[in-house]
């Protein structure tokens, strides 16, 4: 491996032809495109590009180890390393099908986990999204002094970690809404007793002030001409937010609902203290991490459901790159 | 799951989705119904409440009320001997000096390798293919990341084979085989060794957007000076990037104070692996210590108060550059 020069780099077809364009545009100037290309020849050297390489092989590997292992047999995954694969050949779809359709009570049944985390992260993103916006709107376009205060208050709450909030809103939970579920229960009877109200809410409650913040940057830099054309020609705040404010804060809305998308789906502190942990109501994440801890030697099971677990964000990661990294590196200081 | 509790599931799903929709349906009505005296006032309400609300009983009030129980004992009465606690017993001291070990190397060790790999494949061929192998960790949920290390750290006793990649080259190196995350203090380092992985990525990224804004010019200009390429990087680059690798450490240090995932599901705290975060859990849900856990979750917000406060300055002032 320590012999692979760059050339030899796997790269895209469409990514070199996409340099090659750059590179004739660059050319048009000679002197740029020499200083670029000169600069380009000298940083990479190839010391630097086999280290570079050795990190980028050693980071992928846990997660190829675990891909592999979740398709090798049990007997197979138990008794020898996944990198011998082929000393000992194995493929197998029975570990997949075990953990997410088998209904024999040893099994994990991972697929009433997967329509909770679902569930829970459609609301719990839907919810800080508009009322968000709407705070966002207010704090950006009806002025007045005092405002201005209450919007560094809520900017400065940020600063509060997750933890902090956890115990008092568990009690107010138990004396307030249970009641509610349980009402909701007798009333209609297929709602479950645990219900997923207490997750949207708590996860609602903790996106706020970031998600105001984010979205305030971006709907106070709207033209001011824009809104108060509106507002001349007759309409409503209400008429404003929805059909001016909203369309043109697309790409932040974008961002922070595929950001809190994530974080809700990876979360596993909030899922263990308000969801109950039942099948009811409990996602993917604690399902998985009660596993590790009541079956943590079953590797053909736990392989298969952690890959399950990670695909959905990674296939957002892998389809909407661009808003995924804006909305994460935005968003990176949360909880 | 039966079809009956999948119905039960879609139902609760469609009913928050109707509720949520009439109550935002009645806030716009309200809105656009004020009444003319006043209105602005009335419309602002509107728009400000819901989300008022949520901060209000979701975070102002229980902030005050854990700051408070953190100074309570289980009657009520005021007391510091959560805090006494929490200083004294061996076990929460270790925790404390963990949740340290934590925050000085998971920052310092993600940014130096994110920092190294961003120099070498900056403005390589395939940049974008090795920025997507570095950065894709941080998609994956902590717990994720802790099943696919913890099958990296696996044991196998006596003549079996190992199946866990690092005992297998251990053996294969020609050492014996060890219990890596029974074993204090090295499995402290390997639970780190998860988060290192997962944050180097968000390092890679950033600091590779604020290379890219280092003027060609300047290095240029470096290079007929004749420097070589070390040089460069410290004199030219690292000055240039400075407000990024702020930015990127204290946002890295808080991650690492909070970290709880990693540690719950790979030792759950056990084999004194134990962080503030987790212990905060343990006491305050599993113990049912609440005022031990608040005490820890006060602990957690002091520490975290200054880095943030620095990091919003940096922030503000690199805006204002710009």
């Amino acid at each position: 491996m320590s012999s692979v020069a760059p050339a030899d780099l796997p790269v895209g077809k469409n990514l070199g032809s996409l340099e090659a364009a750059e590179a004739a545009e660059t050319a048009e100037s000679t002197e740029r495109g020499t200083k670029t290309a000169r600069v380009k020849k000298r940083l990479t050297s190839r010391t630097a590009t086999i280290i570079s390489l050795i990190i980028a092989v050693v980071w992928t590997i846990p997660t190829f180890g675990l891909l592999v292992s979740s398709f090798r047999p049990a007997d197979l995954i138990r008794d020898t390393g996944w990198w011998t694969i082929f000393q000992n050949p194995g493929f197998t779809l029975d570990n997949y099908a075990d953990v997410l359709i088998s209904t024999s009570s040893s099994s994990p049944q991972l697929g009433a986990y997967i329509v909770n985390s679902i569930a829970i992260a459609v609301l719990a993103t839907l919810i800080p999204l508009v009322f968000a916006s709407m705070a966002a709107y207010a704090f950006a376009w009806i002025r007045f002094k005092w405002v201005n205060w209450l919007f560094i208050f809520v900017f400065a709450l940020q600063i509060i970690p997750l933890q902090m909030a956890l115990v008092p809103l568990l009690q107010i939970f138990s004396t307030w809404l249970r009641p509610m579920q349980a009402w909701l229960h007798d009333m209609i009877p297929i709602i479950p007793e645990q219900n997923y109200l207490p997750l949207w809410l708590a996860h609602s409650m903790f996106a706020l002030p970031l998600a105001i913040f984010l979205l305030h940057n971006f709907i106070s830099e709207i033209p001011s001409d824009v809104i108060e054309a509106a507002r001349v020609d007759g309409a409503t705040h209400g008429q404003i937010f929805f059909r001016i404010v909203l369309p043109l804060a697309t790409p932040a809305l974008a961002s922070f609902a595929i950001f809190q998308f994530i974080w809700v789906w990876n979360d596993l502190l909030v899922a263990l203290i308000f969801s109950g942990g039942t099948q009811d109501v409990a996602p993917l994440t604690q399902r998985l991490a009660e596993m590790v801890g009541t079956r943590g030697q079953d590797w053909q099971r736990l392989t298969a459901a952690a890959f399950i677990s990670i695909v959905i964000p990674l296939a957002v990661f892998f389809g909407l790159q661009r808003y995924f990294v804006r909305g994460l590196l935005a968003g990176s200081t949360k909880g | 799951m039966t079809t009956a509790d999948l119905l039960g599931k879609l139902l609760q799903v469609v009913m928050g989705l109707a509720v949520f929709a009439a109550v935002v349906g009645l806030l716009i009505f309200f809105i656009d119904k004020a009444p003319k005296k006043g209105r602005d006032y009335w419309q602002l309400t509107f728009f400000l409440l819901p989300a008022m609300l949520f901060i209000a009983v979701g975070l102002v009030y229980p902030a005050i009320r854990t700051s408070l129980l953190a100074f309570q004992d289980p009657s009520g009465d005021w007391t510091l001997a959560n805090f006494v606690w929490t200083f004294t017993q061996p076990a929460a001291i270790r925790t404390l000096i963990n949740t340290i070990i934590w925050v000085l190397l998971v920052p310092t060790i993600s940014t130096a390798i994110g920092l190294a790999y961003a120099v070498f494949i900056d403005k390589s061929r395939g940049e974008r293919y090795y920025k997507v192998i570095l950065f894709m960790p941080i998609a994956i949920s902590f717990v994720g990341a802790g099943v696919i290390w913890r099958f990296v750290y696996e044991y196998r006793g006596g003549d079996r084979d190992q199946i866990g990649l690092l005992n297998a080259m251990v053996v294969a190196a020609g050492g014996e085989p060890v219990q890596w995350l029974q074993t204090d203090p090295i499995n402290t380092f390997l639970l780190i060794v998860v988060m290192i992985w997962i944050q180097t990525g968000f390092a890679m990224v950033l600091l590779s957007a604020a290379i890219k804004g280092v003027p060609t010019e300047q290095i240029e200009a470096a290079q007929l000076d004749g420097t070589n390429g070390w040089q460069r990087f410290l004199n030219v680059t690292v000055p240039g990037i400075r407000g990024a690798l702020v930015v990127v450490l204290t946002t890295i240090s808080i991650a690492t104070l909070k970290v709880f995932d990693i540690v719950r599901t790979m030792t759950a705290g056990n084999f004194n692996t134990s962080v503030i975060a987790n212990e905060m859990y343990t006491q305050a849900f599993r113990a049912s210590e609440v005022g031990r856990g608040s005490a820890l979750a006060l602990i957690l917000f002091v520490l975290v108060l200054p880095i943030v406060i620095y990091n919003v300055n940096v922030l503000r002032k690199q805006r204002e550059i710009r």
